[in-house]
């Protein structure tokens, strides 16, 4: 890894990591509460070992001057695996929070075992280890494929991942210790905060230079929903998390916005983290290896435009379907209900697109279970995004907010649409990656489709029964106008689907630890077959869609 | 000046609803006009192509 950047980057890459060890070690130094001084130790170690690896490599010969007419791929390699890796780990502790609703003896007694400590790890973990890896990893391998450039420097997309993956090691050790900021899907306090907002600038800079090397004047859609997830995620996290701390050398701080404000804050900023960090990007995902892998290009790139523009528009105002019925004005409530269901349109274009594309195709779906992962996970994006708008209107929400019917939406989207096109495209990029005809065993592809696909189904259809039935009775009243039934009662009743929630939540685990191990297989095969000398050439031989043939 | 209630409520009501309806309509003419249609349709052709190397 240190052997291709240049010398000039190896002393770049040098300076920024001394740089990062003395900002921790002054964290540690300085930091009036110990919580503040363990995630200085975490600054510290990342540098000394990112320096350790430098220094390791660092009287390498420089790269190959044909090194520049080839893509770089490795960082591209490294998301991948750090993505999986995020997977089983998050996938892990969500399943162990579904059995701990089941059997609250689970905590063990401990405080970091905690309900409140452990399910921001999960969906952390999940939404920013394992989607924010995949994510980063597959934009670097679709802006550099549709403009033909490659990466304008080799430092760069490693700092991106480096620097995002330590600020998810803040978060994720940050609950486990007990720091947070009460903010849903943003909880990392003020210094993981700025630290995330560096990365994420220099990971917008660097996709807009490959942006600017690029061939062909029209930039391929992918990369347009790719630019919107980095863009406003940007704005996003930086609004939601102004905040004045307490003092520079304490984890607490306390939010710019108060009351009301603040939640209307709050969730502008947490659906549309569900918009531009789990929906506008995985869509990009979902338009570049979806026609690939099919062979056939999109079924209407107008249609793709259009929806492009109406996600981007429309998504901005329906955050205010998370607070119908609370202190926020009523005329906000109902523009977030209204933009939730104009929203079907652009998000039934994209669905629609996805699977008009696959007109033609669907022998290929049949045999190949890398195409119906992305197939199934269109169809999942349909179903939860109609799901979604028709629980956003008042009288539904009603019936639907504060129940399990929730959880089992958003795992819909989670696991059916997002982890799912995700997979597919993972399939989809190993043996492009590391140059083999296909992944080291289809079959496990296909049991890891399966366990995906009958995970989800349980995990969904528990949720619905769940919910509903809660929702149901907490608005059952007796003859003499009181409820009906207690909440202990609703709980009782819940604890047959919180089994079975987390049975499904096993299945899809498997399903991930089995992935892993298949892509593990195919990198090794990828290792053993080729000289050493071959393996470091990043493009020679890249299986095209149509290469893999069908059973594959 | 004092930005209240009611005068972002008017501004949301009035500029940002034209300023909505002008947008769809630039996106759905852009998206729909002729000569477009080229760029478009190459662009979705040329990622099934294999891509082997980069062009500079």
């Amino acid at each position: 890894m240190v052997g291709q950047l240049t010398v000039n980057e190896r002393k770049l890459a040098f300076i920024i990591l001394v740089l990062i060890t003395i900002f921790g070690m002054v964290m540690v130094i300085t930091g009036a509460d110990s919580l503040f001084m363990i995630h200085g130790l975490i600054f510290f170690l990342s540098g000394v070992g990112g320096i350790f690896l430098v220094i390791s490599g660092f009287f390498l010969p420089p790269p190959d001057a044909d090194t520049i007419h080839h893509y770089y791929d490795d960082p591209t390699r490294a998301g991948i695996i750090l993505a999986m890796v995020w997977a089983v780990f998050a996938m892990f502790i969500g399943d162990w929070v579904a059995w701990l609703l089941a059997y609250p003896e689970l905590t063990f007694d401990a405080a970091w075992a905690s309900f409140g400590r452990l399910r921001p790890v999960h969906t952390t973990g999940i939404i920013f280890g394992f989607g924010g890896n995949a994510l980063i990893a597959t934009s670097f391998h679709v802006v550099q494929r549709t403009c033909r450039a490659r990466m304008p420097d080799n430092l760069s997309p490693w700092i991106v991942i480096f620097g995002y993956n330590l600020f998810c090691l803040l978060a994720v050790s940050g609950y486990f210790l007990g720091i947070t900021q009460s903010k849903e899907y943003a909880e990392p306090e003020w210094y993981a905060d700025i630290w995330l907002v560096i990365v994420w600038s220099i990971y917008f800079l660097l996709y807009l230079r490959v942006l600017a090397r690029r061939k062909e004047p029209h930039i391929y859609v992918a990369n347009w929903y790719y630019m919107a997830f980095i863009l406003v995620v940007a704005i996003l996290h930086i609004v939601n998390n102004l905040a004045i701390p307490i003092s520079l050398v304490h984890v607490k701080s306390y939010s710019a916005f108060a009351g009301v404000q603040d939640a209307m804050t709050q969730w502008w900023y947490g659906h549309n983290a569900v918009a531009f960090f789990l929906t506008a990007g995985f869509l990009g995902m979902l338009y570049y290896f979806l026609p690939k892998r099919a062979g056939r290009p999109i079924y209407s790139y107008r249609m793709s435009i259009v929806g492009f523009w109406g996600i981007t528009f429309f998504y901005m105002w329906v955050g205010s379907h998370h607070l119908h019925y609370t202190a926020l004005p009523t005329w906000v409530q109902t523009l977030g209900m209204t933009f939730s269901a104009m929203l079907l349109i652009p998000s039934w274009i994209a669905a629609g697109n996805a699977l008009l594309t696959l007109n033609g195709a669907w022998h290929k779906v049949r045999d190949d279970a890398t195409l119906r992962f992305m197939m199934v996970a269109a169809v999942f994006y349909g179903l939860s995004t109609f799901e979604g708008s028709f629980m956003a209107i008042r009288p539904v929400n009603a019936l639907s907010h504060y129940t399990d019917w929730t959880i089992g939406h958003v795992h819909a989207g989670a696991l059916g649409w997002v982890a799912l096109i995700t997979f597919g495209a993972i399939y989809a990029l190993v043996p492009w990656l590391w140059k083999q005809k296909s992944m080291y065993s289809p079959k496990l592809v296909e049991v890891h489709f399966w366990l995906a696909l009958s995970g989800t189904l349980i995990y969904v259809f528990a949720m619905w029964n769940s919910g509903i039935i809660q929702g149901l009775m907490w608005r059952t009243y007796n003859e003499s106008g009181t409820l009906a039934y207690s909440f202990v009662q609703s709980m009782v009743e819940m604890h047959p689907y919180y089994i079975a929630r987390a049975i499904g939540g096993l299945f899809f685990l498997t399903g991930a630890i089995v992935g892993c191990y298949n892509i593990w297989m195919t990198a090794r095969s990828a290792r053993l077959l080729m000289t050493k000398a071959e393996f470091e050439t990043p493009d020679l031989g890249i299986a095209s869609g149509q290469d893999i043939r069908a059973g594959e | 000046m004092n930005i209240d209630h009611e005068m972002l409520v008017g501004f949301a009501k009035s500029y940002g609803l034209f300023y909505l309806l002008g947008l769809s309509i630039l996106v759905l003419v852009y998206s729909f006009w002729p000569s477009n249609k080229k760029p478009f349709d190459h662009a979705a052709k040329s990622i099934i192509e294999d891509e082997d190397r980069p062009w500079k």
